[in-house]
């Protein structure tokens, strides 16, 4: 008998307490196939169906970055500290591309797994986290269009830059997700907060570099960049990689520090309503 | 004696209903009623304050030990469906607690996960992990599944699922959670889609699963004969509390369903419905000249259905139907009241119309039986529904010594039970 082999999982079904509950990483990561399971069903469900599929990955950045080109580039003349224009704003939409994918997947992933979660067990956080990380194959694509700019360009990427690259982007997941976090549980109970949403992401756009260099919003209220850890992310990355001007590592610090807090409110805040989102949902 | 592998106590589960009538989750239709109709406003926010509790379940004990299959009736709203939800840790229990040793499968839904999208292979990946597997696990068993639900599937397993049928979804579904191995699996009523040859090679699974592997079932239906053909124990749930528990057999007798029990008192259908058509069906009994009437009826005992109609206008060519199906919904067989006496398709002239039809006893076996009765001409080809009625249905259950099944206490397979003359003869 192959089955007595196995060690039994002994399971006692409470009612949830008062306090906040801890997170069991144990079982989390029991269940981490999960995770990359959804993230490839939602990429191949993303692209069936269509005629040039991951095409459209491509597509979408490069449109962008030619729009913002001829209206921030060319018709507002934003400076760009010596880059061309292009790829200045192709480091920053790249990266809040992310965020905002992120986050917008996180809100809305449990109203849209509202089946599983009516229907199955699992832990719950698995659904934004997997939600959260999707996203990332559109920015490794943002990268290899970069790669493609630099090389049009003649600029050669420093390293100190591609170094920090992978932390940048832990630094975004992070963010988005922890925001995503409590986004999503709110929204499963008030519905309006998927409206809100895309009203403050349109909003905080503007309050990131992406478009425009920080340098630019130099003066008494700069230090509110040090909250917004997306200005951080963004500022580095472009220092980093093109070595125009020396990384802000205060910024980028606060940054983190910013960004693992987000997270982590979020993921209690989630844990937290998470044994009742069956009831409400 | 096998262990106890889950151990439920005292649970409860607690709605809040609120007060007033409608529960508003945008603040615009919050905004709408303080304009519109301010005193209402204030008035449900008042009652709104006194939420009503309403438990679904309240104080359930029960275990159930390694490798049985336990079956939970009850009526629809009696909180069987909640249970397995706690069970399954969708939802939280309000109060009480359950111990669980092993790994537990559910199945409350038909295809939970299942994307449209995605082909019959991605899905079983996918359902599996969800059902918690490894990838490892699943592809070991992939072959078992796939082979399990059928030679379409085979074919069809690179196809995105939204192209399969209804029923092949289910194969598909099933196959995968009773496939891959989990200690215990939760069913709930999964089992009222597919058709009748799957539905006993699930039933034959389930039962080979917690033979032969040891593996405990919990099993949700309305199928009362397969409860007891299956489950080696049974709860009946009334209105979130466990009235009895035993042994299948015995709790089966004790449920009678109240929809059912309503439906027999000779109700006069049509009340509210106009009675200006050209034909009314205006009651159906069950055995009228009973006193006592009731939807429980004895094997051994005729079974005589009475439509009393009313025809408006004369009409030539129609007749009365009268069809029984069994518990999926599924006609066993269909007579018409013309059968045997043609001369009635000639005009029937206005009036009040009695017609009586006569099921033989030792017939039908025990169990329950759904009845729809209609009147419908056939004119040009095309058929004209004049009337018909869904009834609640009836059920047999088995006299003193109407024959069992094989194996004493176990009930005859099969929709009908009849009686009949067999010769036997010693010939050498």
């Amino acid at each position: 008998m192959k089955r007595k082999n196995k060690k039994k999982h002994i399971m006692v079904i409470k009612p949830p307490g008062k306090g906040w509950e801890g997170i069991d990483l144990n079982e989390l990561w029991r269940f981490r196939e999960l995770i990359w399971v959804f993230i490839v069903r939602d990429i191949k469900v993303r692209y069936k169906q269509t005629l040039i599929g991951i095409v459209w990955a491509f597509i979408r950045p490069i449109t962008t970055v030619v729009i913002f080109n001829f209206i921030f580039g060319r018709l507002a003349q934003i400076p760009s500290e010596g880059i061309p224009y292009p790829l200045f704003s192709l480091i920053g939409v790249s990266l809040w591309t992310y965020f905002t994918n992120s986050l917008n997947n996180t809100g809305n992933s449990l109203i849209g797994g509202a089946g599983l979660i009516n229907k199955v067990y699992f832990p719950r956080l698995i659904l934004p986290i997997s939600s959260a990380a999707t996203p990332l194959l559109d920015l490794g694509i943002s990268l290899v269009i970069m790669a493609g700019f630099m090389i049009y360009y003649k600029i050669t990427p420093q390293l100190t830059g591609i170094i920090l690259m992978p932390l940048l982007t832990f630094i975004v997941f992070l963010s988005a997700s922890g925001l995503g976090f409590i986004v999503a549980s709110l929204n499963i109970k008030y519905r309006d907060l998927r409206h809100a949403l895309s009203f403050f992401i349109q909003l905080m756009m503007y309050a990131t570099p992406v478009i425009y260099p920080s340098e630019l919003l130099r003066g008494r209220f700069y230090w509110v960049m040090n909250l917004n850890p997306m200005a951080g992310v963004i500022e580095a990355a472009r220092a980093g990689l093109l070595g125009n001007k020396p990384i802000s590592w205060g910024l980028l610090f606060s940054a983190c520090v910013v960004s693992v807090l987000v997270f982590l409110i979020g993921a209690f805040r989630f844990k937290k309503t998470e044994r009742y989102f069956a009831d409400i949902i | 004696m096998a262990k106890t592998i889950i151990k439920v106590r005292g649970i409860g589960k607690k709605f809040e209903i609120k007060g007033g009538t409608d529960v508003s989750y945008y603040f615009r239709d919050t905004f709408d009623e303080i304009i519109k109709h301010p005193l209402r406003f204030v008035k449900n926010k008042i009652k709104r304050g006194k939420k009503q509790d309403f438990w679904a379940l309240k104080d359930v004990n029960f275990s159930v030990r390694q490798g049985e299959i336990l079956g939970i009736i009850g009526e629809n709203g009696s909180g069987k469906s909640t249970l397995l939800k706690i069970l399954s840790r969708i939802t939280p229990p309000t109060e009480g607690a359950i111990k669980i040793a092993g790994r537990v499968a559910s199945l409350l839904e038909v295809g939970t996960g299942f994307n449209p999208e995605l082909t019959g292979r991605e899905n079983v990946f996918v359902n599996g992990a969800i059902l918690g597997m490894k990838k490892s696990e699943i592809k070991e068993k992939f072959d078992e599944i796939v082979d399990f639900s059928g030679e379409k599937i085979k074919t069809f397993i690179d196809t995105p699922v939204k192209r399969y049928s209804s029923g092949m979804h289910v194969r598909l579904a099933f196959a995968v959670a009773v496939n891959l191995n989990p200690d215990i699996l939760l069913l709930d009523e999964v089992l009222a889609v597919g058709d009748i040859n799957f539905r006993k090679k699930s039933l034959k699974k389930m039962e080979e699963v917690s033979l032969k592997s040891g593996r405990t079932v919990l099993f949700v239906s309305h199928d009362l004969g397969a409860v007891v053909r299956l489950c080696n124990k049974c709860i009946l749930l009334e209105k979130g509390r466990v009235i009895a528990s035993g042994s299948p057999k015995d709790v089966v007798e004790k449920y009678t369903p109240t929809q059912t029990k309503s439906s027999i008192e000779g109700i006069i259908f049509k009340q509210k419905k106009d009675l200006s058509k050209k034909v009314n069906l205006r009651k159906i009994f069950i055995n009228p000249q009973k006193s006592n009437r009731s939807s429980i009826f004895s094997y051994d005992k005729d079974l005589v259905i009475r439509l009393i109609y009313e025809i408006n206008e004369p009409i030539k060519d129609c007749h009365v139907w009268i069809e029984i199906q069994n518990t999926g919904g599924e006609a066993i067989f269909l007579t018409v009241d013309t059968d045997l006496r043609p001369e009635l398709k000639r005009e029937r002239k206005k009036g009040m119309y009695k017609t009586d039809l006569k099921i033989p006893k030792n017939w039908l076996n025990s169990g329950e039986y759904g009845l729809t009765a209609g009147i419908e001409r056939v004119y040009f080809h095309r058929k004209e529904t004049f009337d018909r009625i869904d009834t609640g249905g009836f059920r047999i259950i088995d006299s003193k010594d109407a024959p069992g099944g094989l194996i004493k206490g176990t009930p005859r397979l099969g929709v009908l039970k009849p009686l009949l003359n067999w010769e036997t003869k010693k010939i050498k």
